[in-house]
């Protein structure tokens, strides 16, 4: 096992949303705040985490004909357990994010690394990549939602930071609203896999600069 | 009457100013992943068009008398995702059967249709508007409508990009799509005015 090798792969070199473009409407959909981008990153992490340990556990017991049926009621079952937790304890976070958490169902990342992973390796492995492509998810979020934020609302860290305001960092005639509207989150996500398109094909010194910056 | 005004608005609504793709981001995947070619892209918008307008049909009486009578509220998300996936299967063997010919054309989109959010989502929001019955099923099927334009739409331009844009390395491929489709979401924008009272 190469935790390493995995570490890199899921936040770098097979980052499920850069990469792989895995799991876009997500990605699109809640990056206007801070807040919603670490809520849902989380979320993800989490269901992500289980559901490959508990698939990875039944790897050898599921009939291979409806395994894809099989997968989903365990995703199903974690993605309910999640939804109902963040109704009762964070429920503000459970408020903005909407139809989006019980839609993680339907999440591909979550779908592809059950099929693509955890049915082929053992449980430490699989575990340990839920975690590791969870945090790979969370970090393209974090990133589109500082950028949205900033260039749409002209603050940062909005939903946690100064009482759920944000730091205002531009006045507000400044920020353009298209920004947090769905035109701006294609236009970032577009921006941010063109910068990682062009990294990754760079030699290989120059990647660990990247690594270094992000 | 009343019946009549409510379903056109929720039509309009569905089609134009709430489009699935545009406004509410459901459904992204197959939009990216099917839109290069408009022939496919038209296939897959009318097998989403029937999946949605049946599984709204289906959902509807399943969650409203089997669920809510038994306070199994909780298991809809579950509930809903086992319905739409039997669904997908169920028409994919009576397509093979009846329809051999679309059955063929549609091909491996058919089964992707069951991790299409939009088809979910759907679902989920005649819930939490609690639509009735009927408003349900027109929701859905224009609501699939919308997904139909907005890929079609799509697919035309990404045809003509492919051949003549000349584009930066690194934009080269995915980045340049989502380009495309941000400024189609920008023209659908426009849309966000219209409302019937």
């Amino acid at each position: 096992m190469n935790v390493k090798q995995q570490l890199k792969e899921g936040l770098i070199t097979q980052n499920p949303v850069t990469v792989q473009l895995l799991g876009m409407c997500s990605v699109l959909a809640i990056t206007t705040t801070l807040f919603n981008g670490i809520g849902m990153g989380l979320s993800v992490l989490v269901i992500l985490t289980l559901s490959n340990i508990f698939i990875s556990l039944l790897r050898n017991i599921i009939p291979s004909k409806v395994r894809i049926a099989c997968y989903i009621v365990v995703i199903a079952g974690f993605v309910t357990m999640v939804d109902l937790f963040l109704k009762a304890f964070v429920h503000a976070l459970s408020e903005s994010l909407g139809l989006f958490i019980p839609l993680i169902v339907v999440n591909c990342i979550i779908l592809g690394r059950a099929e693509g992973f955890s049915s082929k390796n053992g449980v430490a492995a699989s575990a340990l990549d839920g975690v590791f492509q969870g945090l790979g998810y969370t970090m393209v979020l974090v990133i589109m939602c500082i950028i949205r934020e900033f260039l749409g609302n002209g603050t940062f860290g909005g939903g946690i930071l100064n009482g759920g305001e944000g730091v205002r960092i531009l006045p507000e005639s400044i920020p353009a609203l298209g920004m947090i509207l769905p035109v701006g989150g294609f236009l970032t996500l577009a921006c941010v896999i063109a910068a990682m398109q062009y990294f990754l094909s760079k030699p290989k010194k120059t990647e660990k600069k990247e690594e270094v910056a992000k | 009457m009343e019946l009549l005004t409510t379903l056109f608005s929720v039509s309009l609504g569905a089609i134009l100013v709430n489009n699935f793709i545009f406004a509410q981001f459901l459904g992204i995947c197959p939009f990216m992943g099917v839109s290069k070619k408009v022939d496919t892209a038209l296939g897959m918008g009318v097998a989403v068009i029937f999946v949605m307008g049946v599984a709204s049909a289906v959902c509807w009486p399943i969650n409203n008398y089997i669920l809510i009578p038994n306070k199994l509220v909780f298991m809809q998300t579950v509930t809903y995702i086992l319905v739409i996936a039997s669904l997908v299967q169920f028409v994919e063997m009576f397509l093979q059967k009846a329809v051999p010919t679309l059955y063929q054309a549609l091909g491996v989109y058919l089964p992707l249709i069951t991790t299409n959010c939009a088809v979910l989502g759907v679902v989920l929001q005649n819930t939490q508007n609690s639509y009735d019955f009927i408003t349900s099923v027109v929701y859905g099927i224009t609501g699939g409508i919308g997904f139909l334009i907005a890929i079609v739409l799509f697919a035309s331009v990404r045809e003509r990009l492919d051949v003549t844009m000349e584009c930066p390395k690194a934009f080269e491929g995915f980045p340049i799509a989502l380009i495309t489709a941000g400024l189609l979401a920008l023209a659908f924008m426009g849309f966000s005015g219209l409302k019937v009272v």
